[in-house]
């Protein structure tokens, strides 16, 4: 069983990184549950997405804390958040990215400092990224979903044409050469 | 090919592979993309009705009529539609009639956490409960042929976790519609006294035939493996159950939550050690099982709040320790916000400079103004509630308190449920001042069409319904069209209409800024001339952050060009690049 979570910020395009991964994991021949997040927490706040992977039969499709194998975070202090969700060895990926949340912005908490360095101890198996630097040299900010998806798929068992023909079966049309070049962006990044 | 779907898409496929011919809900999470999927099916007609009470009033028709119908909602939409299930169980159906309800455990978009299952006993009709996307698909088609053969609306409980989590679905080809034709039957039918009385024993007969079928069918399995320990459950927590107990227990799974199986379930209570009912929120199989006289344990070890986890259910039942996870002390947390560029958000500040002013506020996006900084809202009962609490506030305290309350709801949720509170006010002599947030569209179940668009689910033009003259066709005359971004003219209107001493509508248009057609060609910056006063920050904008010299900056990537803090800067300090 291989147990994903991805967290971010509402609007950061977790969704489509979910279905990516669920969909590359059927492609490998896994049974796969995903969890996503819709409605009002969908809108600029923490957001979870749950992959979940397995040869045999998958049963809850949510993961549960200190059960991650692997977290990819879309912003640093979501990543923060989530080591609660961290196995031991569990492989952490983050993106550099900072978004204040509403509590920094009215000037009622202040964004912590440090964190980086932080998780680095919290989590040995890391891999940071600016993730949103990749994406915009790939030709569009809105790919920074796809940049660690690249990432991910560089240190997993899945075949690099299968995580390609995925994204070309799911990203939008329009988007899709930009997408493309930001998985090469993030995968090159991480090996 | 198997596919990942959504436990809602999945819904949609097996209604539409049992032939559906109508379908209409209203949009409510976590039950929207029911709908929104069966729109993009070769259904023959799919709708948003205006509120749920219609859309199952919809479905009873085209069932009469002698077609499938599905209606879809979330679980606080059945209070809505009760009054017509409830009877609905008295005159039966024509063609299947199935309702789907979607609770939301742990609220993740609702205001309350009810447990729809005390539905289906109220109302005596029959409940299914899918644990997965594919026995969504399943269920939804033996929901047909179950109200079909039983004569019953069916109801299909969703939750959150089954709903809005993708698994494999093997779709397979629709069955050709199977229309009955319409029999004209008053006695079944027409619902007044005399034959209502008959429909009652009838209801009451069919209640036992149902239940002995629920002893027998493949709905309800038994899973046996280590027999010390013994596990009643249904849905999400069956998965939950499974996931963290495995083949250390043995299963009793109900795929009928209502009615309940006895026989069965005191069999399984009997064939093994400990027996657990799993469930989330109220124990509603666990107190079936106590009036049966089985003991078993339940909420005496688990909680009637929130979802549960697979972790906890190990912990309850094996006893098993929690690890010490890593953890970071006091992070700032990361609440849902208005968008940047939304209109409600200008609404909101303008109302913040009125001094005193109570906000009776209801069910949208814009709910989210009761967090800081805004912080302009101090009430959110259900649809269409905040017309009528104010109405109730001036009534309580008197034309002074009138003169100091404002009720704010959205288009949609106006249409829904706040016309009756609107006539309400002006039949009762009442003086209250409203605002109807217009943005165009039903904006945080994520961008539907309603009733004020202009436009059907699947974007076909439709008669588009004038706010204004609805408003002025109830009795109220004082009704203004305003701009929110437009700060002074708008917040002068509206100390303006608390002041009028007769009943007021403020039409505050300006389309959600997520929407197609909105596009804001400007971008902004903060000039040298900002002087750290800080008045862009009390709005509340995620694109607006205060930088380490103390001005005013602006994140390029969350600006969308809305201006609204440039109309607002006195010194002209954010301006146009």
């Amino acid at each position: 069983m291989t147990s994903i979570l991805i967290v971010g910020v509402g609007g950061q395009g977790t969704l489509l990184a979910s279905r990516i991964l669920g969909s590359v994991a059927i492609r490998a021949g896994f049974d796969v549950k995903v969890s996503e997040v819709h409605g009002m927490s969908q809108r600029g706040g923490s957001v979870e997405t749950y992959v979940r992977f397995s040869k045999g039969k998958v049963d809850s499709p949510i993961i549960d804390y200190g059960c991650a194998d692997i977290v990819i975070a879309f912003e640093l202090l979501e990543a923060a958040r989530s080591v609660r969700y961290l196995k031991k060895s569990a492989a952490l990926i983050v993106n550099t990215q900072q978004l204040n949340p509403m509590p920094v912005i009215a000037g009622l908490a202040a964004y912590p400092e440090g964190l980086l360095e932080e998780l680095q101890m919290k989590a040995a198996n890391m891999t940071a990224v600016n993730a949103l630097d990749l994406a915009i040299a790939s030709g569009s900010a809105k790919t920074v979903n796809v940049v660690l998806i690249g990432v991910l798929a560089a240190s997993m068992d899945i075949a690099k044409k299968d995580w390609l023909d995925t994204i070309r079966e799911i990203a939008p049309e329009k988007m899709l050469t930009a997408n493309l070049k930001a998985f090469e962006a993030g995968y090159c990044a991480a090996s | 090919m198997a596919s990942l779907m959504l436990g809602n898409e999945a819904i949609a496929q097996g209604a539409f592979e049992a032939g559906v011919m109508v379908a209409s809900a209203y949009p409510g999470t976590p039950s929207t993309e029911i709908t929104e999927h069966l729109a993009l099916l070769p259904v023959p007609h799919v709708e948003w009705a205006p509120n749920e009470k219609v859309a199952l009033e919809v479905c009873i028709g085209a069932s009469l009529a002698g077609t499938r119908s599905i209606c879809s909602m979330k679980h606080v939409g059945l209070n809505v539609a009760a009054d017509p299930l409830f009877t609905a169980s008295y005159t039966g159906v024509g063609g299947g009639l199935v309702v789907c309800v979607a609770d939301d455990q742990g609220m993740h978009s609702s205001q309350n956490e009810q447990d729809s299952r005390h539905y289906a006993e109220a109302s005596k009709t029959l409940m299914l409960e899918p644990s997965d996307s594919a026995e969504c698909r399943m269920f939804a088609m033996k929901a047909f042929e179950l109200s079909e053969e039983f004569d019953t609306p069916v109801i299909i409980r969703l939750s959150t976790r089954i709903s809005h989590s993708r698994s494999l679905v093997e779709a397979g080809r629709p069955l050709p519609p199977p229309i009955r034709e319409f029999q004209r039957n008053p006695g079944k039918y027409v619902m007044m006294p005399a034959m209502a009385r008959r429909r009652h024993e009838i209801v009451e007969e069919r209640l036992k035939k149902i239940k002995s079928f629920a002893e027998e069918d493949s709905i309800n399995t038994v899973e046996m493996h280590a027999d010390e320990i013994g596990v009643i459950s249904s849905g999400i927590s069956y998965q939950y159950a499974k996931e963290a107990l495995g083949d250390k227990a043995s299963y009793l799974k109900l795929g009928m939550v209502y009615p309940l199986p006895d026989k069965l379930m005191k069999d399984f209570a009997a064939s093994v050690g400990k027996c657990y009912v799993i469930e989330e929120l109220d124990p509603f199989i666990e107190t079936h099982c106590r009036s049966l006289g089985l003991n078993v344990s339940g909420k005496e070890l688990f909680s009637p709040l929130g979802e549960y986890t697979s972790l906890q259910i190990r912990q309850a039942v094996l006893g098993e320790k929690a690890e010490g996870a890593e953890s970071f002390e006091a992070l700032p947390g990361r609440p849902p916000v208005m968008c940047a560029g939304c209109p409600h958000r200008a609404v909101f500040y303008a109302l913040k400079q009125i001094k005193g002013l109570t906000v009776t506020g209801d069910i949208g996006c814009y709910t989210l103004a009761a967090l800081a900084p805004l912080s302009m809202l101090d009430s959110c009962v259900c649809m269409g509630a905040s017309i009528g609490m104010a109405h109730g506030m001036e009534k309580a305290l008197g034309r002074k308190q009138a003169e100091k309350t404002i009720a704010v709801l959205g288009d949609s949720t106006f249409l829904h449920s706040g016309i009756t509170g609107l006539i309400d006010i002006v039949y009762n002599k009442g003086t209250s001042a409203i605002i109807i947030l217009d943005n165009s569209i039903t904006g945080m179940t994520g961008h539907q069409e309603n009733p004020s668009t202009g436009l059907t689910i699947r974007n076909e033009p439709t008669k588009q319904l004038d706010l204004k003259k609805l408003c002025e066709a109830v009795g109220i005359e004082r009704v203004a069209v305003a701009d929110p971004f437009d700060y002074k003219s708008f917040l002068a209107l509206v100390r303006q209409e608390l002041a009028a001493g007769e009943p007021s509508v403020i039409i505050a248009q300006r389309p959600c800024a997520l929407l197609k057609k909105v596009k804001y060609k400007e971008r902004f910056e903060v000039s040298q001339s900002c002087v750290k006063c800080g008045i862009c920050l009390k709005i509340g904008c995620p694109a607006i952050y205060k930088a380490p010299d103390g001005k005013s900056g602006i994140d390029e990537a969350q600006c969308v060009g809305c201006g609204y803090c440039a109309n607002l800067c006195a010194l002209k300090a954010i301006a146009s690049k």
